[in-house]
């Protein structure tokens, strides 16, 4: 039936716009570092605990412990990035080959997710926020957490766009991204860059982390359970492309309510993999190329 | 206490087993696996469904175990095989999340979250369990046995030189006229085929398999123990196996000393405490304790 087609649409996009929040910290630390950093998911449930003390212990709404989930991935993404993951970067010559950074990453991962129930357990928490019903345009049901959320995470991305586009230090990251050499040769510390990517794509993590779990409840496999629709997402758009990770979450959420339509919802993880392989079996370089932004 | 010993052995020899396979995709032919446990958990069911459904004899279950992680090991490969490193990372990490989710769901074949039970052992119903184990563990070393002999002979063949030449330089390598995409596709079968071949002995070991087994973590494991062997030498895969699962008990005892935590916290600290024992190797000794021996040929003058 189409209406509910239409229903699924509305809802991908909805769930899209929050994907994309950490599709495009992923891709964007993909850009610089040139690594796929698989610690995204850690932040992303760090933030979504900070962002949960915030708002349960200290009472902030959830705009502002929001602030709070970013600021936590961003810290938290520096730190693990200096202790664990610097010396193996691909451009500092790590010794392990090639992956030993991303690989590191994943071990990182198990490290965050195991301090963070070691501190709260593997209860799920949920967050304390007004319950709406549901609002009726037409025949379409919306949930205004759900559109808020996706307001939350549009607004982040304007945010970001605005950055990177018009700011002095954003444009020093897409010139490290594009050429690493001609910046170097510009008197751009790369190093710096790098940091900063790892603060701002870690930052969104966190805030991703935890916009996933505002409209359900979280427990330290929070951040691992988006990690696959976040790797579908910035491969399908072209990793290391901004935009790209932006379109491809798009994609993969509105593929992830649409297989509703055929498939039982336990298998909605299942669609970012098969966006995977699609898209990389037909463009390879995803659909916007690896062009940063 | 024996009995405790003896299965400790059992699973050191199915993670030798592990970091054997995963040595011949990334340590010879450089290619990243990340989905270790997908194709663990492939041989695991394949043999498990055989034995108990179709009433198949133990040993051709192992066989079938091995084959079909191999069969998928072929598609896997063939629809990676033009992939960058960074992207095969990815995409077999998403391979094994894939299985589990299909253990998970598909219950009229696998039992669901309730896993499959009652796989029988061989000679469990006459043994004591002490013999069995003893039985299990002399049988899965000498697996682990056979298998690397049988990789190291590989290894030293042209087919383990072509391999190497694909992971320093594959273009190069198929300059040289070599067909990469066959070697990394029977590459990748051969390591996946000893992947199920561990999960096969795994579930007639346990007697029980479930989709809770085969967490990203196991694969952590296997990438540890590979890494702090040696990656490139069988025998550093062995010896790696041996390290990661003494790490493993080891910390278990030690999480038996420390007082006033929740059975919750003591498991989380044993889980990170794997996970800080990799990116320590990965910075201390990238090259294992048994490094691959380069030789390297002169120039005649």
């Amino acid at each position: 039936m189409p209406a509910d087609a239409l229903q699924l649409l509305v809802n991908g996009l909805m769930a899209g716009a929050v994907l994309a929040v950490p599709a495009i910290g992923f891709t964007a630390i993909y850009a610089v570092l040139r690594f796929p950093n698989f610690a995204v998911g850690g932040m992303a449930t760090v933030g979504a605990y900070a962002g949960w003390v915030a708002n349960t212990r200290a009472g902030w709404p959830a705009a502002a412990s929001l602030a709070a989930a970013f600021a936590a991935g961003s810290a938290a993404g520096l730190l693990s990035d200096w202790v664990a993951l610097r010396a193996l970067r691909p451009s500092r010559g790590g010794t392990g080959g090639a992956l030993a950074a991303a690989i590191a990453s994943v071990a990182l991962n198990i490290v965050i997710e195991n301090a963070v129930r070691f501190v709260w357990g593997n209860d799920p928490r949920g967050y304390d926020l007004p319950v709406y019903r549901d609002w009726r345009v037409w025949d379409l049901r919306i949930g205004p957490q759900q559109l808020e959320n996706a307001a939350m995470a549009t607004a982040a991305m304007a945010a970001l766009f605005v950055f990177l586009g018009s700011t002095r230090t954003g444009r020093m990251m897409r010139a490290v991204a594009d050429n690493p050499a001609l910046a170097a040769l510009k008197g751009i510390d790369a190093e710096r860059v790098a940091m900063l990517a790892t603060a701002l794509g870690m930052g969104l993590a966190g805030f991703g982390g935890m916009l996933t779990g505002l409209d359900t409840s979280i427990d330290p496999l929070t951040g691992f359970r988006v990690m696959l629709p976040v790797f579908a997402a910035a491969v399908v758009g072209g990793l290391g492309s901004v935009p790209g990770a932006v379109l491809g979450a798009l994609v993969v959420g509105v593929g992830e309510e649409l297989s509703l339509l055929v498939l039982p919802p336990s298998y909605r993880t299942a669609v970012g993999f098969v966006a995977i392989l699609l898209v990389l079996s037909f463009r390879p370089r995803g659909l916007l190329g690896e062009r940063a932004y | 206490m024996e009995n405790y010993l003896l299965a400790m052995a059992v699973f050191a020899g199915l993670y030798a087993l592990m970091a054997l396979g995963l040595n011949v995709i990334w340590g010879l032919a450089g290619m990243v696996n990340l989905g270790l446990a997908g194709f663990f958990a492939v041989g695991a069911y394949a043999s498990a469904l055989l034995t108990v459904r179709l009433h198949w004899p133990i040993p051709a279950g192992w066989a079938a175990a091995a084959l079909a992680a191999a069969a998928i090991g072929v598609v896997v490969a063939l629809v990676t095989a033009r992939l960058r490193g960074d992207y095969l990372a990815i995409v077999t990490l998403g391979f094994s999340e894939v299985v589990r989710l299909v253990a998970s769901n598909e219950i009229w074949l696998t039992g669901g979250t309730d896993g499959i039970s009652g796989i029988p052992g061989p000679g469990r119903a006459a043994l004591s369990a002490l013999d069995y184990n003893l039985l299990y563990a002399g049988l899965v070393w000498v697996a682990v046995a056979a298998v690397a002999a049988a990789l190291a002979r590989l290894s030293a063949a042209p087919f383990g030189r072509v391999l190497r030449a694909i992971r320093e330089d594959e273009v190069v390598a198929a300059v040289a006229g070599k067909r990469t995409l066959v070697f990394k596709v029977q590459a990748f079968a051969v390591g996946a085929g000893v992947l199920g071949l561990a999960g096969g002995l795994y579930a007639h070991f346990n007697a029980y398999v479930a989709p809770d087994a085969f967490q990203p973590l196991v694969t952590i494991y296997v990438v540890l123990a590979l890494t702090a062997g040696g990656t490139g030498r069988m025998a550093g895969a062995v010896l790696g196996a041996v390290l990661v699962v003494a790490l493993q008990e080891g910390t278990r005892f030690g999480a038996d000393v420390l007082p006033g935590f929740t059975p919750v916290q003591l498991a989380a600290l044993r889980a990170g405490a794997i996970g800080v024992a990799l990116i320590l190797v990965l910075h201390i000794r990238p090259n294992g304790l048994l490094p691959e021996q380069v030789r390297h040929h002169r120039r005649a003058p």
